[in-house]
């Protein structure tokens, strides 16, 4: 009795720890799906899987591992898959959901190759991986070919690496424009801007007048932090105002007086138009810029829009196509995952049918509708169900012209050259003129193509 | 046998002799029952370090099919070695400037908040147990919680600021380079002060209260017993507390990582090789930098244990 008040107090003290841990992981996860998103996902089911009879018959019995999405809905959907599969196929399925953080699940995967595991047998690998890990996953092209005709040309190439089929597209991701409609109609403007000047302009004049009320109020926010989502961002100014694909044709391009201006652009944005924090902006911290109203634009992935539907801007936002400069045409950067069997795996056969389930039209539909991910599958990106919940899937945002970060150049390393681009992008949004930083640029990134 | 012993104690005379049978087999006793924990140790502490070592005169990457090949010292001395990297170079200043200021503002806080922990008032048994909440505290997960306050945008921080007038608009603290270092040094004094407190109230309850009862008696002053008194017994716990401290700041990664990630000319020696071996995937590079960080501590670690033999003498 005499030490009760200090384990009171330690139980006290554990407990809040426990309890400020919780609420930081639960706050940063994606698992706050919205109540309409939740009515519609528990209406719909997976498909029954095709020619279920014969791979009972092959592969019966087998246990395969899969490192699937993060925890939340996502993993939810990935459960609700393997089930399925599992009853009609009888291949059982241990799904793992990967790390939240997209270069903690690559260094998961990065270590089980290097050490030739065979605790992995699909797992899923965001588009800029498949350079890197080529050399460890099975060619998908014999077994599954036919699968990937249906599915979108561009994808398909990014996951042919030397002639083989590494990786079965799943999702694709492409960045939009995010605008405030009730704004644009209270300041005058009929449509969204279509050129970067003219979002400069509209955005001046929007924080002008919002600033009156809300203090906190910014035109543009992006992610700008020194990551692998900055360099998403920075392609698509780039390639949107005729400066190339940061490398082209095995040679660092990023070194021209197009992309030079469309980044000084972009600098003296920073501390103006858009917050100085910008430079420190992920996904998340864009987004709650968005959905507390304190931003007239945001440049995002889709997954922001149903996000939002949960915010304080429900139904005074829409989505567009991202802007382009001048005469040219109007780009998003490819984002998205795709399924790969590692080459240590000592169930292929099985590996491979679970991901001819997961890649095919039904299932693609499934997780559309469930998750809102995009469908790789233009076929199913144009179904009217699917299209009806998810408005940026519209032909005129969905067609937009798609470009891809330079991993078909920098295969392995292009970890190493992600680097490069966007911590000079990030010196350059922090003050930096691009004239002194691009040419820093291209010459590391043509040091690493040598 | 006997006479080695007569020996030893007849013979005053200082000469290195066999120890006496029963030391002997004392000290083999001794050494058998460490010797599970020596082996641990080696395991443990020797052999990584050692694999480390090695790893970083070959040229070992992480996902590469081909055969590892040995290098020599190109990682440290070549073209593209350790001595021309000007970002290892920024880092290395980046974290002894955190580790200054940290460790500075961390002793002289810690040092108050034990002064007044140990005084006698009502609470004190709960607020000795409550003050060690920052640092119960996951780091990673205190980091986040900053980092959303100092959101220059929705930030918790910039809201009172504002509300008190005393800025007109939101500071991007962790963006601004000006202010990046100060904001991520402000996180971790806030968790780990009270760490040093801990360590310095130990210290202080040792201090017989006699002491004081003496000086008062002979009419010094309060400010002349604590620099006469309490400073001087107290110097095992500060020392103690400034190698702790000044050897966990100089390996900092967490509140890096959270708050300030990958921009070049913020990064800390940690956050550099983590990058280096992980998402670039260079291992043998990243040993060096290993290395390095461990030959940079070490330095550290031998100024203060000289300066600690120093005060013995």
């Amino acid at each position: 009795m005499k030490h009760l008040r200090v384990f009171v107090v330690l139980g006290f003290m554990g407990a809040i720890a426990l309890v400020a841990s919780l609420s930081v992981v639960a706050a940063g996860s994606t698992g706050t799906s919205s109540r309409k998103e939740a009515a519609t996902a528990a209406a719909v089911k997976p498909p029954p899987v095709a020619n279920a009879k014969a791979i009972r018959t092959k592969y019966g019995g087998q246990k395969i591992t899969f490192i699937g999405d993060n925890i939340g809905l996502t993993h939810q959907r990935d459960l609700k898959l393997a089930a399925q599969f599992t009853k009609d196929t009888g291949i059982k399925i241990n799904v793992v959901p990967h790390p939240k953080a997209s270069t903690d699940a690559y260094a998961q995967l990065a270590r089980n190759f290097s050490s030739h595991s065979s605790s992995i047998d699909v797992a899923m690998f965001d588009v800029v991986w498949p350079g890197a890990f080529a050399p460890y996953l099975v060619n998908l092209k014999p077994s599954l070919g036919g699968l990937a005709k249906i599915h979108a040309k561009g994808i398909v190439q990014n996951g042919t690496i030397g002639g083989k089929l590494v990786v079965m597209p799943w999702f694709s991701d492409y960045g939009i424009l995010y605008y405030r409609k009730d704004l644009l109609k209270k300041y005058g403007y009929s449509h969204p801007p279509g050129t970067w000047a003219e979002l400069g302009t509209m955005a001046k004049k929007i924080q002008a007048g919002e600033r009156k009320d809300n203090p906190n109020f910014y035109g543009f926010v992006w992610q700008g932090n020194a990551y692998e989502g900055l360099t998403c961002d920075a392609l698509e100014w780039i390639a949107s105002s005729g400066g190339g694909h940061i490398i082209d044709n095995g040679k660092a391009s990023i070194d021209n007086p197009k992309a030079a201006a469309i980044l000084n652009t972009i600098r003296g944005w920073v501390g103006s138009i858009a917050p100085r924090g910008v430079t420190t902006y992920q996904e998340t911290e864009s987004l709650n810029a968005f959905d507390a109203g304190d931003a007239a634009f945001l440049r995002n992935w889709p997954y922001a829009y149903s996000a939002s539907q949960t915010s304080s801007v429900k139904g005074k936002f829409d989505v567009t196509v991202l802007p382009h400069g001048g005469k040219n045409r109007s780009v998003a950067t490819i984002g998205g995952w795709e399924l790969g069997v590692s080459k240590y795996s000592k169930h292929q056969g099985a590996a491979i049918e679970w991901i001819r389930y997961l890649a095919s039209p039904g299932a693609e539909k499934f997780t559309a509708i469930f998750s809102s991910n995009p469908p790789t599958i233009p076929s199913v990106a144009t179904n009217k169900a699917v299209v009806k919940i998810n408005p940026w899937l519209k032909p005129k945002i969905a067609n937009v012209a798609r470009v891809a970060r330079p991993t078909r150049y920098l295969k392995a390393k292009y970890q190493q050259g992600s680097t490069i681009i966007f911590q000079g992008i990030n010196q350059i949004e922090n003050g930096q003129n691009a004239n002194s930083v691009l040419p820093r640029i291209a010459s590391e990134l043509n040091r690493l193509l040598k | 046998m006997s006479t080695t012993e007569a020996t030893s104690v007849a013979r005053p005379r200082f000469r290195r002799r066999r120890l006496p049978r029963l030391q002997r087999r004392q000290r083999r006793l001794a050494w058998i029952l460490l010797a599970p924990s020596l082996l641990v140790v080696a395991l443990v502490a020797f052999y990584p370090l050692g694999r480390t070592v090695y790893q970083s005169f070959t040229n070992q990457q992480f996902l590469a099919l081909e055969p590892t090949k040995w290098i020599g010292l190109a990682n440290y001395f070549g073209a593209a070695g350790l001595i021309h990297d000007s970002i290892f170079r920024d880092a290395i200043v980046t974290t002894v400037k955190f580790t200054v200021i940290t460790v500075f503002f961390e002793f002289v806080l810690g040092l108050i908040i034990a002064l007044v922990v140990n005084s006698n008032f009502k609470g004190r048994g709960v607020m000795r147990a409550v003050m060690l909440v920052p640092w119960a505290i996951p780091t990673v997960v205190s980091a986040q919680m900053w980092n959303w306050m100092y959101n220059d945008i929705y930030g918790v921080i910039n809201d009172a600021l504002l509300r008190l007038h005393l800025i007109d608009h939101g500071v991007a603290w962790t963006a601004q380079p000006s202010t990046a270092l100060a904001s991520v040094a402000a996180v971790d004094i806030w968790k780990t002060t009270p760490f040093v407190a801990l360590l310095l109230l130990a210290g202080l309850q040792v201090i017989p209260s006699d002491l004081y009862e003496a000086a008062s008696v002979d009419g010094a002053s309060k400010w002349q017993q604590f620099w006469r008194i309490t400073f001087p017994l107290l110097r095992p716990a500060i020392l103690v507390a400034l190698i702790f401290r000044t050897l966990d700041a100089l390996r900092v990664f967490d509140v890096f990582y959270v708050l300030l990630g990958q921009r070049l000319g913020t990064q800390s020696m940690a956050i550099y090789n983590q990058s280096t071996i992980v998402q670039t995937g260079d291992v043998g590079y990243g040993a060096a930098i290993s290395v390095a960080i461990f030959l940079i501590i070490s330095v550290f670690v031998v100024i203060y244990v000289t300066f600690l033999r120093v005060e013995e003498q």
